[in-house]
């Protein structure tokens, strides 16, 4: 009887073991899978041209026609625009929002709202985002109702809430007790939190905002409602109609010419590349900086 | 206790320090003498901490916490003045070693300068330098001020801890079981150390070690549940003590 179980319990172990390996190769197969495709469609535009050159005519190859391959140094800019404009809209707000719950709020009720605020805001489907930046421009000023401004107010929406979280987390693992060896220096309680609370949270934060940026650099449909169309003029300034890589994916991947599909997979991979290296950096920061706090 | 009074450097009048609403301390009165070491032993939970996280105005930093009565620093009552000016006048040392983390020795022992006062370089090499060497610390770290303040040990941290407190030039030192987390020579050499600093500071020091406080304090103070039992010179206290409590407590019945 005894040895029947302890058989029962092998046999039921052995199957968990070959169920839980079975399902990591269901999730890796949608991951390969996405990056071999992608990869594939992609590589073959990345070369010089595609960072420096502009969006190509629409043309599709037929014999005794070559297209020109043209780049996405447009959308390229406008997404790096959007980040930067986004980020500092978001990143101030989010910083503050998290140091007032954590650090001023105590058990204030103002404090709580703060994360259930973050909370909801986090829910927001990223169209509502673009709807709600839109509709603010459309209200207060309809001339730059589509413009890098708007899309990066849309982005912003969505990364507050990131960033108010991660950075709310961050402060919190700071320990109690270099507050109190701060406070009982005499040093006053905003510069404490300021320079050496945030300090030591540092690493967490900006894990937080690397995580937001590559949250919203994937973003296509609030730049949909709010960035207009301005993939085939060069840059003009961050109240004119803009472009950025999901947006010329969506636009490239959805007409029939050749040769915008094919930049269409390029900045695919693009975009992918940037996001990955986005996630290690901030990996990469959480790490150096912890081993740096510790004095190795 | 006349010689006392007459050279109070703090006196705690009435005072009751709560956790929201349960009392920490009860109606304490006290005085601690200028440029003497004063000891407050207990048992665990007693509330020395409470108290002399009271001396600071530290203690209301707690969530939901509070103090009621008066102590007076120099005979201005430190409730009525500002909490970070009393801070700089009255240091603190913590039972756990806790430097910055994120600085390096020389800014640990500068940030009281750094963040407070902000003077010369010069001024605040040299403040650091005197700091380190009253912390006896000096000649450990002395090729090496610039490295992480955690790459020391925990003895070493501490001694730093006492140096950063005495950079910030208090009056007063608050030290709450200042060698609890340390081996016996580093504990020692912490004791040598509030010998000396009392030439220059008013020292109050818990702990539970009793030969620690016979050893290094002047003066004792003995709490049991929230309420100072008996206070009087180390010699007294531990020799003839008046209470019948005092006396088990030291003679190791209790705690
Ligand atoms: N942050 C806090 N919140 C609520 N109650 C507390 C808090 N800190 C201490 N207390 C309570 O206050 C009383 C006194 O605590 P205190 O820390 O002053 O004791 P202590 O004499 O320093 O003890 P120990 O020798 O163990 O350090 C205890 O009953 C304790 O449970
Ligand atoms: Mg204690």
């Amino acid at each position: 009887m005894k040895f029947d179980l302890a058989g029962r319990r092998k046999i039921f172990s052995h199957g968990m073991t070959v169920l839980s390996g079975l399902a990591i190769v269901v999730i890796m197969v949608p991951l390969v899978a996405v990056v071999y495709e992608v990869f594939l469609l992609g590589a073959p535009v990345i070369n010089g041209a595609f960072f420096t050159q502009q969006i190509p005519y629409p043309c599709t190859p037929e014999p005794g026609i070559t297209c020109h391959q043209g780049g996405v140094l447009v959308p390229l800019e406008g997404s790096l625009v959007l980040i930067g404009l986004s980020s500092l809209l978001a990143v101030p707000i989010g910083i503050g929002a998290a140091i007032f719950a954590v650090e001023y709020g105590g058990e204030r009720r103002s404090a709580r709202l703060i994360g259930m605020v973050a909370d909801v805001l986090s829910g927001v489907p990223s169209i509502v985002a673009g709807a709600f930046a839109l509709s603010l421009f459309i209200i207060y000023d309809p001339t730059q109702a589509f413009s890098y401004l708007d899309a990066s107010i849309a982005l912003a929406v969505l990364m507050v809430p990131i960033v108010t979280r991660t950075c709310e987390e961050a402060l919190r693992t700071v320990p109690h007790s270099v507050r109190e060896a701060a406070l009982a220096l005499g040093i006053s309680r905003w510069k404490m939190t300021v320079r050496i609370t945030f300090v030591s949270a540092l690493p967490g934060v900006i894990t937080g905002i690397l995580l937001a940026i590559a949250r919203s650099a994937g973003e296509a449909a609030p730049l949909l409602l709010t960035l207009g169309q301005g993939c085939a003029h060069p840059l003009q300034g961050i109240t004119a109609e803009g472009c950025a890589l999901p947006l010329w994916i969506f636009y490239g991947a959805t007409n029939p010419y050749q040769n915008w599909y094919n930049l269409a997979w390029g900045c695919a991979l693009l975009l992918l590349g940037l996001i990955l290296i986005l996630s290690v950096l901030s990996r990469f920061t959480l790490d150096w900086m912890a081993r740096r706090m510790r004095g190795e | 206790m006349a010689l006392v009074n007459e050279s109070a450097k703090m006196e705690v009048q009435d005072l009751n320090a709560f956790y929201g609403p349960s009392r920490a301390i009860q109606d304490i009165n006290l005085q601690f003498a200028d440029r003497k070491v004063t000891a407050i032993i207990g048992p665990s939970g007693c509330g020395k901490s409470t108290l002399i996280r009271c001396l600071n105005r530290l203690h209301e930093t707690a969530p939901h916490a509070h103090a009621e009565g008066s102590v007076f620093l120099d005979g201005e009552d430190l409730y009525r003045m500002d909490p970070t000016a009393v801070r700089r006048r009255v240091g603190m040392v913590f039972q756990k070693p806790n430097p910055f983390a994120t600085m390096s020795i020389y800014n640990n022992v500068s940030a009281p300068l750094r963040f407070n006062t902000r003077p010369s370089r010069e001024k605040m090499d040299q403040a650091v330098l005197r700091a380190l060497k009253q912390a006896a610390l000096w000649d450990e770290v002395k090729d090496r001020v610039d490295a992480a303040a955690t790459s020391l040990s925990g003895g070493q941290q501490q001694r730093l801890c006492i140096a950063r407190a005495l950079a910030g030039n208090p009056e007063v030192l608050l030290m709450d079981e200042p060698c609890s987390a340390l081996d016996p020579i580093a504990t020692s050499k912490i004791e040598e150390l509030i010998a000396q600093l009392k030439a220059e500071y008013t020292v109050i020091i818990v702990t539970h070690n009793m030969q620690q406080a016979a050893r290094v304090s002047d003066f004792t103070a003995f709490m049991y549940l929230g309420k100072l039992i008996e206070f009087g010179p180390t010699e007294d206290l531990f020799e003839r003590p008046k209470e019948k409590l005092t006396e088990s407590y030291i003679t190791g019945r209790f705690g």
